[in-house]
């Protein structure tokens, strides 16, 4: 019974089937409904909505008000971490970019001039010379003088200082978590679920307990810069530690290592790639928090970005866009060399003079202190001349208003076409499918790619969609997304296979999403409002540039990586060149692009709420005002249903790829 | 950061010689924490009342924070004060903080904020009998996109800002579809991009704010606004639906954590007694977005233009 019943499963009949008749529901359930006269089967009433929202919030006030640790409340407890990591920042911040001054108001003084820019610059110079070559030195210090020259200098070192002190937290908090779960099984499982949420709840949904919790400033920007850092630093040293030879943790346990040791000497030192592989998306995320922390009080470049963009200066804030480009590719860089330097064995220095051996660190401290002294007579050494700073101007805007003035009436048509005959329908199907058939056909869903498990899961988490009211705007958020990434993949293939057959597109492609993914999405999205005016048009192309990123990196990976005696049996039997992509590569890249669209979901998910800055229905909407509301519960409801979306979606997604890995004898069943 | 200690670096020295201001003695030296928004408006109007707090001998301290998480902060005394809580936006947030008697409104800025459906002064032509709403109903056509046809479109604010325009397309029977923007960047986009093209729009506006002194256009004349209107179906042109008139119009306040009067009565004062109009705010809002101007130097240039103007607040 069981084993006929899957066969039917696993026929494509079986869901042509199912689709026809979900179809054929939705075409009719409003008639249905009528007819038994039940309206909850297709609008969940509203008196079945269980207020978890009030609950969360009250918790909240109860938290911040009442709570007690016996000696010290919890509001004390979290104002001195706040006052804890504060110190740092401000001894960080005034060294880049205010100066140490004593005294306030008009009695202020000012003690230390901030480190002069041709200090910072040859600083970085140095660093990358010594991490790796006069190469890397050479494009670090360009891109630093990138920020000098275009007057992104003052924000890019407040923003510069946040990230100097939200990383090494990061890092450090992922590396103990990491470590703990790696000899604590259960609290591994825990951890798992807890990064999950982490990962796919938006940051917009915690921002506003964070803010009760540490209040308003600079800090609660870190704070949340690392909870949104972290999760990939943490994965990556559970991974890392799990992949390291067991012979030579064998080897560490025979000479009688103690656990600490084994740790830190073993352990730690024989994974360090991969440990710096979280470092470097640590590195990166903080970067691409900047925005969205400028607007609880990071100031800096993503202040810039969004003042710029409210005065409709696109220039203004491109350029400050870019430098936030530049500075995280700087970064990157500098930090990926180190990694490679790290695991280097040293070379023996041939001289042992002090003077010649710390050569670089001589002459950085050499123009610090001439920047200092002489700073005071010759100021263009401590700031960048205003006179030589340069500017786009109104290039972008003189750009956009030209696209906008001759090709508005081809970009309508262009939007009406795919409206029309592509999003409005989806959307349609989707507000129309019966919530109970909706919730039944995902449960069916997972049971057939991951068992009663999977299928439980699915079930749970869509009926605390349904049941905390937020189910139309659910729908809403699943065919925005559902329609960006349809697209998005539809793109992002073809680029991804492009970039795997030619190297030298390959390349192009690859500055092209590098860029993409690390400008603040704010920065194009203005210009696409004036081109396409507000709606989920346009806040379909903000997801899709934003989305492509992995659709293309993950199929370019899975097809350059085919096992190349795969490719070679092929060319011995006589397969083309196209045979060969479309019977080998493709099909063995399979699992590799499953992986890539599962991502290209993520960040479509993790997008909604910056769209939702042009006015899309969704649940980011719901985010986005329960935080200028300052409702803590209802914005942890609504990124909970995200964050539920997006864990049903990698789910299902993934069980998919591992069963295609298994069927090409990738992976072991 | 550096350039406001610069800019009062300078202030300072140009006011040392400025004799008779009253330093308050039992004044704390904690930092007074003033909040940041992202309109320029609200920018100038805080640098200028923490230039001059600092000119008092206060210390003054900067934090950027949301518009309505704002009352969080203001409530525990993170905050210390807000410099511009619109009537028309902040209104409910702000009495229901005041309310809990942890935040207290300290009267007006002196700037008026007026809020209403705007169009471009081109849309004359092709809707005439505008400013009058009546003509609105009209032409809804003229209004149109391919979206919202046969119906016009009005682009309306962030939802998170009321203004009940769906109600009011309801209650007044203008075929209108309500689209909100996201924010006030994605609002104003929309209107430059229209008004590049010459193309029709008519989208919510208000002042003081830099786009109705760099777009040539109007506000919609509605029924005028009366609290009975908003609260009484029958009050008004259709009898059987509220808000059937205008938005209100009303001050921008000055709110301040409930604390501050005790702990600095001295810039407390200050606070009470500062005010600025219109003019001069549209003035300087259009210097800084429209002529580039920073907001500091601009900010300086207030100071030491008006200097008995808010010596007098000061030695209140």
């Amino acid at each position: 019974m069981m084993k006929t019943f899957n066969t039917i499963m696993n026929s494509i009949w079986f869901w042509i089937g199912l689709f026809i008749l979900t179809y054929i529901i939705a075409m009719d359930a409003k008639n249905i409904a009528e007819y038994l006269n039940a309206p909850w089967l297709t609008k969940y009433p509203k008196d079945w909505i269980f207020p978890t929202k009030t609950y969360i919030s009250s918790f909240m006030n109860w938290l911040i008000e009442d709570a007690s640790f016996g000696l010290f409340t919890f509001t004390e407890f979290t104002r001195a971490i706040s006052w804890t990591i504060e110190q740092p920042y401000k001894f960080v911040l005034a060294l880049l970019s205010s100066g140490f001054t004593s005294g306030f108001g008009k009695n202020i003084v000012q003690i230390l001039p901030p480190l002069s820019w041709l200090g910072v610059l040859a600083f970085v110079i140095a660093l990358a010379h010594y991490a790796k070559s006069w190469f890397l030195a050479f494009i670090v210090g360009l891109s630093f003088l990138y920020l000098a020259v275009f007057g992104q200098w003052d924000s890019a070192m407040i923003t510069l200082a946040s990230v100097v002190i939200a990383v090494p937290i990061g890092v450090g908090l992922g590396l103990m978590f990491g470590i703990y779960a790696y000899y604590h099984p259960l609290f591994e499982k825990i951890l798992n679920a807890i990064l999950d949420l982490m990962q796919t709840i938006p940051i917009f949904a915690y921002l506003v307990p964070i803010l009760f919790m540490f209040g308003f400033g600079p800090v609660s920007a870190l704070i949340a810069t690392v909870i949104y850092a972290a999760p990939p630093m943490v994965r990556n040293t559970m991974l890392a530690l799990k992949s390291v030879d067991p012979e030579i943790k064998d080897f560490g346990i025979m000479t009688g290592c103690t656990r600490f040791q084994l740790t830190w000497r073993i352990l730690v030192p024989a994974s360090l790639n991969q440990i710096m592989v979280g470092t470097n998306q640590v590195i990166m995320l903080s970067l691409n928090m900047v925005i969205i922390a400028s607007m609880i009080g990071a100031g800096g470049l993503g202040f810039d970005v969004l003042s710029s963009l409210r005065r409709l200066d696109i220039g203004g804030g491109f350029e400050a866009g870019i430098a936030i480009v530049i500075l995280a590719i700087a970064i990157d860089r500098l930090s990926q060399a180190f990694a490679v330097r790290q695991v280097q064995i040293n070379k023996k220095h041939k001289d042992y003079g002090v003077l010649s051996r710390y050569k670089r660190t001589f002459i950085v401290i050499g123009i610090l202190l001439s920047a200092l002294i002489f700073g005071q007579f010759l100021p263009f050494l401590q700031d960048f001349p205003k006179a030589y700073e340069l500017s786009t101007g109104t290039f972008w805007s003189d750009l956009i208003k030209y696209l906008n003035i001759n090709y508005f009436d081809y970009f309508e048509a262009v939007k009406i076409f795919l409206l029309k005959g592509f999003m409005l329908p989806i959307k349609r199907f989707l507000l129309s499918v019966p919530w109970g058939w909706m919730i039944l056909i995902l449960t069916i869903l997972g049971w057939k790619f991951g068992g009663w498990k999977l299928a439980l899961l699915n079930l749970l988490m869509s009926l605390f969609i349904v049941i905390n009211g937020v189910w139309d705007k659910a729908m809403i958020t699943i065919y925005l997304c559902g329609a960006s990434v349809i697209i998005a993949a539809a793109i992002g293939l073809p680029l991804g296979i492009l970039a795997a057959v030619n190297d030298k597109a390959g390349k192009i492609i690859g500055v092209f999403i590098d860029t993409l993914q690390t400008l603040p999405s704010f920065v194009y999205l203005i210009p696409v409002v004036m081109l396409f005016r507000i709606g989920d048009f346009t806040a379909m192309i903000a997801i899709i540039l934003y989305a492509l990123v992995p659709a293309v990196r993950y199929t370019a990976h899975g097809v350059k990586n085919t096992n190349p005696e795969l490719i070679e049996a092929g060319i011995v039997s006589g397969a083309t060149k196209w045979q060969t992509l479309t019977k080998i590569r493709l099909p063995l890249a399979l699992p590799e692009i499953l992986l890539g669209i599962n991502q290209t979901i993520m960040l479509a998910l993790s997008m909604l709420v910056i769209t939702a800055l042009v006015g899309t229905r969704d649940l980011g909407q719901e985010v986005y005002i329960a935080l200028t509301k300052a409702d803590t519960g209802r914005g942890l409801v609504a990124g909970l249903a995200i964050a539920f979306i997006a864990i049903m979606a990698d789910r299902i997604i993934s069980a998919g790829a591992k069963k295609a890995r298994i069927r090409y004898g990738m992976e072991a069943e | 950061m550096k350039k406001i200690i610069k800019s009062t670096l300078i202030s300072g020295v140009i006011c040392a010689s400025l004799s008779g201001m009253a330093m308050a003695a039992e004044m704390s030296t904690d930092p007074i924490k003033l909040t940041l928004h992202d309109w320029s408006g609200q920018l100038i109007n805080t640098k200028i009342m923490g230039s001059i707090l600092t000119e008092a001998g206060y210390n003054v301290e900067y934090v950027q924070a949301d518009y309505i998480a704002q009352f969080a902060g203001l409530k525990t005394g993170d905050l210390t004060l807000a410099m511009e809580i619109w009537a028309t936006t902040g209104q409910e947030a702000l009495d229901e903080a005041v309310a809990t008697k942890k935040v207290v409104n300290v009267g007006e800025t002196g700037l008026q904020a007026i809020e209403e459906w705007w169009y471009p002064l081109y849309m004359k032509e092709k809707c005439p009998g505008l400013p009058d709403w009546e003509a609105l109903k009209a032409c809804s056509e003229v209004f149109s996109t391919a979206e919202t046809a046969p119906k016009g479109r009005y682009v309306g604010a962030p939802v998170t800002w009321g203004g009940f325009d769906e109600e009011r397309v309801e209650a007044l029977g203008l075929d209108f579809d309500v689209v909100h923007a996201g924010t006030d960047a994605a609002l104003f986009a929309e209107l430059e991009s229209a008004y590049q093209r010459k193309a029709p729009i008519v989208l919510w506006a208000y002042v003081p704010h830099w786009a109705p002194a760099k777009y040539d256009g109007e506000f919609v004349e509605f029924p005028k606004y009366t609290a009975e209107c908003y609260s009484d179906p029958s009050v008004g042109i259709n009898p059987n639906a509220a808000y059937d008139c205008g938005k209100p119009r009303g001050p921008i306040w000055k709110a301040a954590w409930s604390g501050m009067e005790d702990k600095w009565p001295g810039a407390y004062a200050t606070v009470k007694a500062y005010n600025i109009d219109n003019d001069e705010m549209s003035a300087m809002v259009g210097a800084v977005d429209l002529d580039g101007k920073e907001i500091d130097e601009v900010v300086a240039k207030w100071m030491s233009d008006n200097k008995t103007r808010w010596g007098n607040w000061v030695s209140k």
